[in-house]
């Protein structure tokens, strides 16, 4: 009998125009950087470069943080809200309209597979822009005083594992809130983004409101060391977000970090097991991994911790490495060799401290960035690999006997973003969800976001929400 | 579930020290050491009602809105080009062609037939499906038109589609359809006393009329679609294994909704796990409501993803349908000749 | 009353954990008066003295936050009550400072209204978000854990209790260092709260000098927030922001000195509390 293997079913790049060569996006317009360097960003499955993309020195940034001052002054902070909300819904529909070039483009530049670009990342972008588009003139009446205004000026620096959902998670609530925006994307990934200067152009957003400087961790630094800007707002690892705490300080600019984590996946031993095995594959495989609230330790009832490891690497046999354009891949390239190769120290590291690996069998492509679905039993709390992100498609198992050994074994970590929970028993999952430090716990779900639900972490995973109703504070005096 | 055994001891992990290249790990499951002494362990499980009743509630849940997720993200895979052509034949090979009507007759059955042996006519190359369902009155017409054929009689039975007989009626019913050839028998359970906690007896029900198959294969239809939740398709899917069913079947097409993916993809969870702990390996039948091509191939996809290639055959896994068999032969058409067939070109028996 | 009368000399201790140490420094310095007259005694409180009062204060958290916002609201009100009781106390010891007597009443009508928002807070800054899903999904605040307070130099008591209060009615525990030149109110409240159902550690109360302990409060890892409204000096304040940095404390500094008299809004409630979003699916 012939196998029923899928035939590579590849999404059609022809719909990307991607160009040779992109500058800075300020006051509306792309401009060649003042010192005139560039870098160029690749494709991570297969390390074709895509294209030049100008790097912003400290002048760039100053000519990008003045333009959005003086459409602050000028345009965007004078303007009603009910105006406001028309631009965000016209770039919520364009962002529909381009939703196939948008999520090629994301899964070339990336690395992450189709699938999820398509029917994860760019609805949501919509979805943001849409939810924060109605809050624009609805500002009086959330929660927040009679007549919060906006704070000016936000530098925003965002990550690589979502460029343009994370776009949408800062510019959506600044913008609404009347605040004007310069947005650094990740050296990685600035595709995206600089597409999304494009959206703007053709929603006819005034010149100066969103501004798109590309370039490193340099380019990031003088943004938000900037004097003029009044609002940082960070999402990557910790340690940069404590660098801009630090840097910050004194300045009374406003600051929100979205940081690491080290979430706990708790999974009890009456737990719809294959939906928490379902759970488990999607908490810390879902984007490579590379996800700040990834589970990436999954808290195994000893009862069940067989039957639920048997499961899981079951399974992870039918994860589908590949391709990202492919549509049946499962898990996409590793977004560069610099990650790889963290991902590849720790998971050392993790051997070596003793603790059981076990990689899923799966053919890897000779180009580019890759590594297979990969879990370490036996691990403990003591264990590097249970303690550190790795950012990568890494599971951490540990066991437990009871609930409230199970608590203490999640919140012990400097982390706090995420948890999950998997019982049958609803009370159970009542007190677990009081008990676990984390910003958001997912019961018997995981990795589920919406654009009205606030996210953001307690402890060392940063400070200050995004999504919904509490998503606005970030951006709002009052 | 029942306990397993550790997983070290039958999946053999291979610490991978290669991060580019993994080599492949046997990840299919030994069964031989185990089989004979789990199943003396679930024969006992139906010693008592109380007995009966504590396994079954002591299977794992179904969390409804995962399960329908896992089973929507499936469907978006992307068969194409030799995997569809491939996964085309085998569904038309998996297809019990259905005729359950009140006007049914010997015509009809016999038409019917004739469609399931040469499905195309004008394609030798296609091939035949892998039943004829019919009612137990039927069953002669269809063992004779169908001679030599290889192509199974399958005959609902046990007072399908309500089952709201004696027990008697019912497993006289089979033995009728037994008696005039039936290779394999479609009974549906006792739903009311399913719903009302009865399972030693649906269990009962279950054993008798599997005594009364004697060689015939026993198809036990679930109707999910009354049983109305993934945690009963899950409980009832064990209990008909247990009871010796098969296969186990998902509607009788008579009550909406029928077969559905979700529903589906628990009862694949359960004749897998089943098979992991027992070693024996059961079947499963989608029935009703599946009309396309598209539809017949995400099933396939689900099987594939779920139970594993094992059940990617005929003898595993079976369409129960009518229409559906049509459709297939368009789009086989449309592989083979690069344009879109039109209905008028394929038989409407 | 005669005015010959010997007075008897007060020296304060510090409020650890429900009790009153003295400073392990075995340091104190005087208190004087608007007119430059001996007040009291004060205990100087070291970089241990910080150490152990986070440490009450952790130990109080699980209580605290565990506890029913009813039962927070009724223990604060009840603290209301006693504050009610030595009015004339706090009246005397805030116009020894030169303060406006009639800011004693301005500062237990404040703790009577963040008495009140103890089960009401969560309502206002909770919800259900209607998810593109079938999810029940539902934010609400939690406590921030241990909040690290340099209280205002003055007004000495209402300016406490507006630091104060918002904190520990969400369920957080604070470590306050207390106004240096007028620390008498808040010895006094220790007194009260002693003396109230407020348990052990909740509020932990540290004379001295800020600029001394300050550091410590805001370089120590195992606090998770820091309020910074009575530290004056700039470059003290920046340094206490960097330190803060390191375990990415939660950092309240207001931008200018807030009026104490207006309404303070929920905007401090809010500072100490984290969001908690829970997932759960909806199905039969």
């Amino acid at each position: 009998m012939p196998g029923f293997d899928y035939a590579p079913a590849p999404e059609s790049r022809s719909i990307v125009d991607i160009k040779p060569s992109y500058g800075l996006f300020v006051s509306g317009e792309f401009v060649d950087p003042v010192d005139g360097t560039a870098f160029k960003t690749i494709s991570p499955a297969t390390e074709e470069v895509l294209a030049e993309v100008a790097t912003a020195g400290p002048s760039d940034v100053d000519r990008a943080v003045q333009a959005a001052r003086s459409a602050y002054a000028s345009v965007w902070g004078t303007m009603s809200g009910r105006d406001r909300a028309k631009y965000l819904y016209r770039i919520a529909r364009i962002v529909q309209e381009r939703a196939r070039e948008l999520a090629v483009l994301e899964s070339l530049d990336n690395g992450k597979p189709i699938r999820e670009s398509r029917d994860v990342d760019v609805p949501l972008v919509a979805a943001h822009f849409f939810y924060y588009a109605g809050w624009a003139d609805k500002l009086a009446h959330a929660g927040f005083g009679p007549a919060p205004q906006p704070i000016g000026v936000a530098g925003q620096v965002i990550p690589w594992n979502f460029p343009l959902l994370m776009l949408a998670w800062k510019i959506a609530p600044a913008l609404a809130c009347g605040n004007t925006v310069v947005l650094k994307p990740a050296e990685t990934t600035p595709l995206t983004a600089l597409v999304f200067a494009e959206i703007c152009q053709q929603a006819d957003l005034p010149p100066g409101v969103v501004n798109i400087v590309t370039g490193a961790g340099e380019t990031g630094a003088a943004l938000v060391n900037h004097p003029a800007i009044d609002k940082v707002a960070f999402t990557g690892s910790t340690e940069v977000g404590r660098l801009i705490a630090k840097a910050v300080a004194g300045t009374r600019k406003r600051v929100t970090l979205e940081l690491g984590g080290k979430a706990a996946n708790i999974v009890f031993e009456d737990a719809p097991i294959d939906q928490a095995v379902e759970g488990i594959v999607n908490g810390i495989f879902f984007n490579q991994g590379h996800v700040c609230c990834a589970g990436s330790r999954l808290l195994v009832q000893e009862s069940v911790a067989d039957q639920v490891l048997e499961s899981l690497k079951r399974r992870m046999t039918q994860l589908r490495v590949g391709d990202p354009l492919d549509k049946n891949t499962d898990i996409g390239a590793i977004n560069s060799a610099e990650q790889l190769d963290r991902i590849r120290r720790l998971s050392e590291i993790g051997s070596s401290e003793g603790a059981e690996r076990w990689s899923a069998p799966c053919e890897l492509p000779d180009r580019g960035f890759w590594f297979a679905p990969t879990i370490f039993t036996g691990v403990t709390q003591a264990h590097r690999i249970a303690r550190e992100e790795i950012f990568g498609p890494v599971l951490s198992v540990l066991t437990f006997r009871t609930p409230a050994e199970a608590v203490e074994k999640a919140n012990n970590t400097p982390y706090g973003l995420s948890a999950g929970v998997w019982t049958e028993k609803g009370s159970r999952i009542l007190a677990m969800a009081d008990r676990l430090r984390a910003g958001v716990v997912w019961a018997n779900t995981f990795n589920k976001f919406d654009p009205s639900s606030p996210f953001g972490g307690y402890k060392e995973s940063g400070y200050g929400r995004e999504g919904g109703r509490h998503g606005l504070e970030a951006y709002l005096a009052y | 579930m029942p306990p397993l055994l550790p997983a070290t001891q039958r999946l053999p992990a291979v610490a991978a020290q290669d991060h580019d290249k993994i080599t492949q790990v046997a990840a299919r499951v030994d069964f031989t050491a185990m089989t004979a002494s789990v199943i003396a362990d679930l024969s006992e499980v139906a010693r008592s009602a109380t007995a009966l009743r504590a396994f079954l509630h002591g299977l794992p849940g179904v969390d409804q809105v995962g399960a329908e997720q896992r089973a929507a993200m499936l469907a978006t895979r992307s068969i194409k080009t030799t995997a569809k052509a491939y996964a085309i034949d085998l569904a038309i090979r998996m297809v019990d062609l259905t005729t359950l009507e009140g006007a049914d007759t010997a015509g009809k059955v016999r038409a019917l037939c004739a469609k399931a042996q040469r499905p195309d006519p004008a394609d030798p190359s296609c091939p035949a499906v892998a039943a004829v369902c019919v009612y137990p009155a039927m069953v002669p017409t269809a063992v004779s038109a169908l001679h030599g054929s290889g192509v199974h009689v399958a005959s609902v039975a046990t007072a399908f589609p309500s089952g709201q007989a004696t027990l008697d009626v019912k497993i006289a019913d089979t033995r009728a359809a037994v008696a005039a050839g039936a290779d394999e028998i479609d009974m549906v359970i006792n739903r009311g006393a399913f719903l009302s906690g009865h399972y030693l007896q649906v269990y009962e029900e279950i054993r008798a009329v599997r005594a009364a198959c004697g060689a015939a294969h026993l198809k036990v239809i679930l109707e999910t679609g009354e049983l109305a939740t993934y945690d009963n398709v899950r409980r009832a899917s064990w209990l008909a294994m247990l009871a010796g069913a098969d296969f186990i079947k998902t509607s009788t097409g008579k009550v909406q909704p029928a077969a559905t993916m979700p529903v589906t993809l628990v009862m694949l969870e359960a004749v897998r796990d089943f098979r992991d702990t027992t070693g024996r390996q059961v079947g499963v039948k989608p029935a009703g409501g599946i009309r396309t091509t598209k539809d017949a191939v995400r099933y396939l996809v689900l099987v594939n993803e779920t139970a594993g290639e094992d059940w990617l055959d005929p003898h595993w896994f079976r369409f129960g349908a009518s229409t559906l068999l049509n459709d297939l032969l368009m789009q086989r058409t449309k592989l083979t000749t690069g344009y879109y067939a039109g209905p008028d070109y394929f038989t409407v028996d | 009353m005669p005015t010959d009368r010997v007075d008897v000399r007060k020296t304060y201790k510090l409020f650890i954990g429900g009790a009153f140490p003295r400073s392990e420094s075995g340091r104190t310095y005087q208190v004087t008066s608007a007119a430059g007259g001996f007040l009291a005694n004060a205990a100087l409180a070291s970089r241990k003295d910080v150490r152990d009062a986070v440490v009450a204060a952790r130990a109080a958290v699980p209580k605290w936050a565990g506890a029913t916002a009813y039962n927070r609201g009724q223990v604060l009100y009840r603290v209301a009550e006693l504050l009610e009781g030595r009015r004339e106390q706090f009246a005397a010891e805030v116009t020894a400072f030169g303060e406006d007597p009639s800011t004693v009443h301005d500062a237990i009508d404040r703790w009577v209204w963040y008495a009140g928002w103890a089960d009401k807070f969560a309502q206002v800054h909770g919800g259900a978000n209607p998810v593109a899903g079938p999810y029940f999904n539902l934010s609400s605040p939690e406590p921030t854990g241990v909040v690290g307070i340099v209280a205002p130099a003055e007004p000495a008591l209402l300016g406490l209790v507006s630091v104060v209060a918002p904190a520990i009615v969400t369920g957080n525990t604070v470590v306050i260092l207390a106004s240096e030149p007028r620390p008498l109110p808040a010895v006094s409240l220790a007194e009260v709260l002693a003396t109230s159902d407020l348990p052990g550690g909740v509020v932990n109360i540290l004379t001295g000098r800020p600029a001394e302990t300050a550091p410590w409060l805001a370089s120590h890892q195992d606090v998770n927030a820091l309020d910074l409204t009575g530290v004056a000096d700039p470059e003290l304040a920046t340094s206490l922001e960097q330190a803060a940095a390191g375990n990415l404390k939660r950092v309240v500094r207001p931008a200018a000195g807030p009026a104490w008299t207006a309404d303070p809004g929920t905007a401090r409630m809010a500072a100490f509390v984290e969001t908690k979003t829970v997932w759960h699916p909806k199905g039969g």
